[in-house]
């Protein structure tokens, strides 16, 4: 209970009661989408939350969420539910005119995230909460603050969002261990049964070590906070000049207060990421693309493309998360490791032909 | 130390690394390539064949991952001073056995591979008559593939222009 108000104090939620622990930011976007419209995820037609069970309705996302979101949300769709994806601009931020025509009386659920995961937008959240409530005031409002806590400054009672899911990993913490914040009296469901132990919406015996791991984590993130970002900021931008100063490199996401502090997310056309990924790995810098090469699906990014990049801007596409524990010379190192990468992977590309 | 994103086979990361027969071959009797931007995975195969229809040289261009290299590069080595028939008989699987396996979401780069390669026979006979025997007139397995991952990448582009044209016209 000490690491759920530790945690209640960090987010600005109300009471320990309102923070429940998940294994992580996949099983709290679940609990928030499926959990919301319970009555769907059930077998019965058993009411829901007290109330009978409404038949119908719409659930609204933005086109950007992470595949946690998008996934359940999806399944939902093939259940029945009507599902619409609200377009993204060239940089990532939500199109809030099409938010406003998207939500309705039906809708139950609109889950936007505070930043993106892959270009580090951040959405203006209080204007989406005031714009979804001014529409229907029953529906819920939700938000994948993941890639938001311990790098942005947010309070969920500011915000106004009902649900809000925070990972540990993604603050440096154990791996296995999440948070969904859910806002007194929000009609909300579990989708695991077992026995009730501590908490109302997660059946089962909570990993005390990775809870207390996740709180460590917290209070870390939150120590020296502001020169941390500060520093996290400065790092980001000379990791995306450097970047940028290659051939044929582009930026994926908006430039500056818009964006995270930590990420960084540049293409770079007439080289497939994972090679490159692999071939930077070769030199110790580890980083991630949206190429479909590196997916099970052998589908590029959906949020790169929901941006309108080409298909081969997505594939070729790195994303990098810098830290406060990072430092000027690992930027420099990373920079540096870029330029014979590239170089070597698109001499033997075909496409090096033009 | 490397980190891949699948569990590649050492072969296939060292082919990655130092891949054998990589660019472009200027002065190859016939070239053919596979695969499309689109999908981020495309080969090209070039080879050098003499008046006795042996392959003296082969080489390779790859946009891909390290599979796609490794198999290219693979397959060129299996090719060289085997004759145009030999090197048409090889299938995508054998290819697959050289490089020490592939996982099954990367088969598809074997078969693009091999198509490439099979691509480039059609085309050095398409010049020649008789055509020989053993060449079939239907595309093989592998040929098939790689059109349909072509036609694929195809349809994922026009899906996405005119999703494009629909938000502009919003």
């Amino acid at each position: 209970m000490k690491a759920a108000d530790a945690v209640r104090r960090f987010l600005g939620a109300s009471s320990p009661e309102e923070v429940c622990f998940t294994t992580g930011e996949v099983e709290a976007n679940n609990l928030a989408i499926l959990g919301a419209v319970g009555e769907f995820t059930r077998l019965s037609t058993q009411g829901f939350c007290g109330r009978p069970a409404r038949q119908g309705g719409k659930i609204v996302i933005s086109a950007v969420e992470p595949v946690s979101v998008m996934f359940p949300a999806e399944m939902l769709e093939k259940k029945g539910l009507k599902v619409v994806k609200v377009p993204v601009d060239g940089e990532g931020f939500l199109d809030t005119d099409g938010l406003s025509e998207a939500v309705d009386e039906e809708t139950r659920l609109v889950s936007v995230g505070l930043v993106n995961n892959e270009v580090g937008a951040i959405q203006p959240l209080r204007e989406v909460v005031e714009l979804v409530k001014d529409r229907n005031h029953d529906a819920i409002v939700h938000t994948d603050a993941s890639d938001a806590y311990g790098r942005i400054r947010f309070d969920v009672k500011e915000l106004g969002v009902d649900l809000a899911t925070l990972s540990s990993y993604k603050i440096l913490g154990p791996r296995g261990v999440g948070v969904l914040y859910v806002k007194e009296g929000t009609k909300i469901e579990r989708v695991i049964e077992g026995p009730i132990g501590t908490q109302a919406l997660w059946p089962g015996v909570e990993n005390t070590p990775l809870i207390v791991g996740f709180k460590k984590a917290s209070e870390l993130a939150f120590t020296d906070f502001d020169s941390n970002v500060e520093h996290m900021r400065r790092l980001r931008d000379h990791l995306i000049d450097g970047l940028l100063s290659m051939e044929d490199a582009i930026l994926n996401g908006p430039r500056g207060k818009g964006r995270a502090p930590d990420n960084a997310n540049v293409s770079f056309l007439r080289c497939e990421g994972e090679s490159l990924t692999i071939e930077l790995s070769l030199k110790g810098v580890y980083v991630s693309s949206g190429s479909a090469c590196t997916r099970k699906m052998l589908q590029p990014s959906h949020v790169l493309i929901a941006l309108g990049r080409e298909h081969e801007a997505a594939h070729g596409s790195i994303l990098m998360k810098v830290s406060r524990y990072h430092s000027d010379e690992d930027v420099k190192y990373v920079v540096e490791a870029f330029g014979p990468a590239l170089e070597r992977l698109r001499a033997i590309g075909p496409t090096a032909r033009g | 130390m490397s980190r891949a994103p699948l569990p590649y086979s050492s072969r296939i990361l060292e082919l990655f690394k130092n891949p054998k027969n990589a660019g472009k071959m200027t002065d190859a009797t016939v070239s053919a390539e596979a695969g499309s931007p689109v999908c981020g995975d495309i080969i090209t195969i070039y080879l050098k064949v003499g008046e006795d229809m042996v392959i003296s040289r082969a080489s390779f261009e790859s946009y891909g991952c390290a599979a796609n290299i490794a198999t290219a590069s693979m397959l060129t080595e299996m090719v060289k001073g085997k004759k145009v028939e030999e090197a048409w008989n090889i299938g995508w699987k054998e290819v697959a056995d050289e490089v020490g396996g592939l996982p099954a979401v990367k088969f598809h780069c074997g078969i693009l591979a091999v198509g490439a390669l099979r691509r480039a026979v059609r085309e050095y006979f398409s010049a020649r008559t008789p055509k020989p025997a053993w060449l079939p007139e239907q595309d093989t397995f592998e040929e098939k593939q790689a059109l349909d991952e072509e036609n694929l990448a195809r349809e994922l582009s026009k899906r996405l222009n005119a999703s494009k044209d629909q938000q502009d016209s919003r």
